[in-house]
């Protein structure tokens, strides 16, 4: 058992043994087919209603302004496979989107060297505190939160730094290549990785054995101190890069932005089917609940141009939370069975 | 970790020193930080010091008791603060009559406090289903109205501020009693009843069982979905009343921001207090003395000139210490 599953609800079974996993996987993976199946039809739909919604236009902007959060989830996707949660990492995000900024004005590559370190020794922070201070993750990374928000206030002296100019760092955030956003090739690319580590490593392997019974994973002989510190350093190094096109896509560092990020992020990785208590989960379909969340706001951009409805932007909350709502209790309906 | 959490035991009493740490710190801490302010801070023990730190601990402890059932059970409530929202945004819309038309002033204000606290219990309760009926995590299911909650607060408002000026609605943020803010008074009463109850009742002891081994209370009879029930509606309606204190404070409502990071600072006091997070022990008096620890740490810098952002790292400094030494307290 892990730390985020002692809250879980379902019946508590005898320590250290998960109840009925066969019926939570299987749930899992038909959440997981499902997620990539709703993606399919969102996207038809918006094809089939809207002209411009297969544009280069408006897919390059979906895709530039989502790799942010994509990078977020999949560094969270890490952290809940192994049973545990990063609550830090959108003020982490912010701080690192700060440092970039500051940094920006020596060139493209110290900026984002500075906002990758900076996120990175947050992790690293995380991780060590969890695994040896033995503090549950929930907390450790809250107070990482407080601090990185402190620290993130306190460098940008309370409001925005601008970026330079000058140099090439907003290429990083607003540039294209080939027609692809710069940040979208990052993140496809931190994907594709995330993947082969997941599937092909012992990191991997380590990674969801320890959500799935991290006692077991110990006497296994698994590195499991190790590869926890692992985790929380790459979702810190991760939240660092959202943190730098953040801030070379518009133009500043933002010390205050990043809140809720991380609660975002969760619900991707969870209508992504990746089990909150560990032991399960896949990164493409992560993937999938990103751009799932990130399509909703967009359609609903596209329904307001139509001029048929006039929703406001504040509906993107009420649609984003219902329709998580909508997920959670299907995964829910399709893992019942297992004793109440 | 969770080793040492399951061996936990409710009414284990843990001995010598690691035991005095985990039951008396938090109060040692918070009298070591009076001491302090009395001796280094400018005019510290004066009735406006006092009423000023009381104000503005009164919404945090108000939500952070609800939240300390929660956690007793063995739960989590992340969406009080956009609860707090909800009934900040709906009140004004009743009393300045966008709702029901114009209204008797007292009638009305009578109307904008009851209602709010009804919609946001209700919300609770709609949290209590998803856990108890549908066996969905709570930091998952009470997800789902952190995230839908202040857009339906935004949306009700259009996301715009609204100003008031009404002034038997706010006597629960300005008014007095015996000297003392109302909402203190209201905190107070809160945290007694709240203390009583978990200590005192058949109820509490249902709520500790539930959090301290979920299948075994079952086993002996806990009727504990009802138990969850009403833990979430409680803290529902808990942060209802907070939202409307806080309305009622600032004489405006901002759907964007009314308890924007609440449940970050409700949790932390229930986290220092010495509630312990996994459930099955926890004290209300404790989440009060450590909501005062929070404010009056951050109050402590402040007035000797150190920047808020800075209050923000010692923050999570004493959140980390408090929690580590409750582990040292509870651990073996």
């Amino acid at each position: 058992m892990t730390a985020v599953d002692v809250r879980s609800t379902g019946p508590a079974g005898p320590p250290g043994i998960r109840p009925a996993t066969l019926a939570g996987r299987a749930g899992s993976a038909v959440a997981r087919q499902g997620v990539l199946v709703a993606l399919v039809l969102v996207i038809a739909f918006g094809a089939l209603r809207y002209e411009n919604f297969l544009g280069a236009y408006n897919i390059a902007s979906v895709l530039a302004y989502n790799s942010m959060f994509a990078l977020i989830a999949l560094g969270m996707a890490f952290v809940i496979m192994t049973g545990g949660i990063d609550l830090s990492v959108g003020a982490v995000a912010a701080m690192a989107s700060v440092i970039s900024a500051l940094l920006s004005p020596h060139g493209v590559w110290p900026a984002l060297a500075g906002g990758v370190a900076a996120g990175l020794a947050a992790g690293l922070l995380n991780g060590v505190v969890i695994t040896y201070l033995g503090i549950l993750p929930f907390i450790a990374t809250l107070a990482t939160m407080l601090a990185a928000n402190g620290t993130a206030l306190l460098l940008a002296g309370n409001q925005s730094v601008s970026v330079s100019w000058d140099g090439s760092f907003i290429e990083l955030g607003q540039g294209v290549v080939y027609g692809v956003p710069i940040p979208a090739l990052i993140a496809g690319a931190a994907y594709l990785l995330g993947s082969l580590v997941l599937n092909f490593t012992a990191f991997g392997r380590t990674t969801l054995a320890i959500g799935g019974n991290e006692e077991a994973a110990r006497l296994m002989g698994l590195r499991v101190a190790r590869v926890k510190v692992g985790v929380y350093v790459l979702s810190g190094g991760l939240a660092g890069m959202a943190g730098v096109i953040l801030a070379s896509q518009f133009g500043a560092g933002q010390p205050t932005e990043g809140a809720g990020w991380e609660l975002f992020a969760i619900a991707s990785v969870v209508v992504g089917g990746t089990l909150l208590t560990g032991g399960v989960g896949s990164v493409g379909a992560t993937l999938s609940g990103v751009l799932l969340l990130g399509l909703l706001f967009n359609i609903l951009n596209f329904e307001n141009g139509r001029g048929v409805i006039s929703l406001s932007a504040y509906w993107q909350s009420v649609i984003r939370g219902a329709f998580l709502l909508l997920v959670v209790v299907l995964q829910s309906r399709l893992t019942a069975g297992r004793g109440n | 970790m969770t080793e040492a959490a399951l061996r936990e035991r409710p009414t284990q009493p843990v001995r010598g020193m690691r035991g005095l740490v985990r039951d008396w710190g938090a109060v040692a801490a918070l009298a070591a930080l009076l001491v302090f302010n009395a001796l280094v801070t400018p005019n510290f023990l004066t009735w406006q010091t006092f009423n000023i730190n009381l104000t503005q601990v009164a919404t945090i402890v108000i939500v952070a008791t609800g939240m300390t059932l929660v956690i007793a059970t063995g739960g989590i409530d992340l969406s009080v603060g956009s609860l707090m929202a909800i009934s900040g945004a709906l009140a004004p819309l009743i009393f300045k009559g966008a709702l029901f038309g114009p209204l008797d002033p007292v009638v009305g204000a009578a109307l904008a406090i009851a209602l709010p606290i009804a919609v946001t219990g209700a919300l609770g309760l709609f949290n209590g289903v998803l856990v108890t009926r549908f066996a969905i995590q709570p930091i998952i299911a009470t997800l789902v109205l952190f995230i839908a909650g202040r857009g339906i607060a935004q949306v009700m408002t259009n996301g715009n501020l609204q100003t008031f000026s009404n002034p038997s609605f706010q006597w629960i943020g300005l008014g007095r009693v015996f000297g003392l803010p109302v909402q203190a008074v209201l905190m107070l009463a809160i945290v007694a009843v709240a203390a009583w109850a978990l200590r005192s009742t058949v109820f509490g002891r249902h709520v500790l069982a539930t959090g301290g081994n979920e299948r075994a209370a079952r086993l002996a009879g806990v009727p504990v979905r009802g138990v969850k029930l009403a833990v979430y509606a409680i803290a529902g309606l808990l942060s209802g009343l907070a939202g409307l204190v806080v309305i009622a404070i600032n004489s405006s409502a901002d759907a964007n921001l009314i308890g924007l990071g609440m449940e970050l600072d409700a949790i932390a006091a229930v986290a220092v207090g010495g509630t312990l997070l996994t459930g099955g022990r926890a004290t209300v008096v404790g989440t009060l003395v450590g909501a005062l620890i929070i404010q009056l740490v951050r109050y402590t810098l402040l007035a000797n000139g150190v920047p808020d952002a800075a209050a923000l790292v010692v923050k999570a400094g004493i959140i980390l210490l408090a929690v580590w030494l409750q582990r040292q307290g509870s651990a073996r």
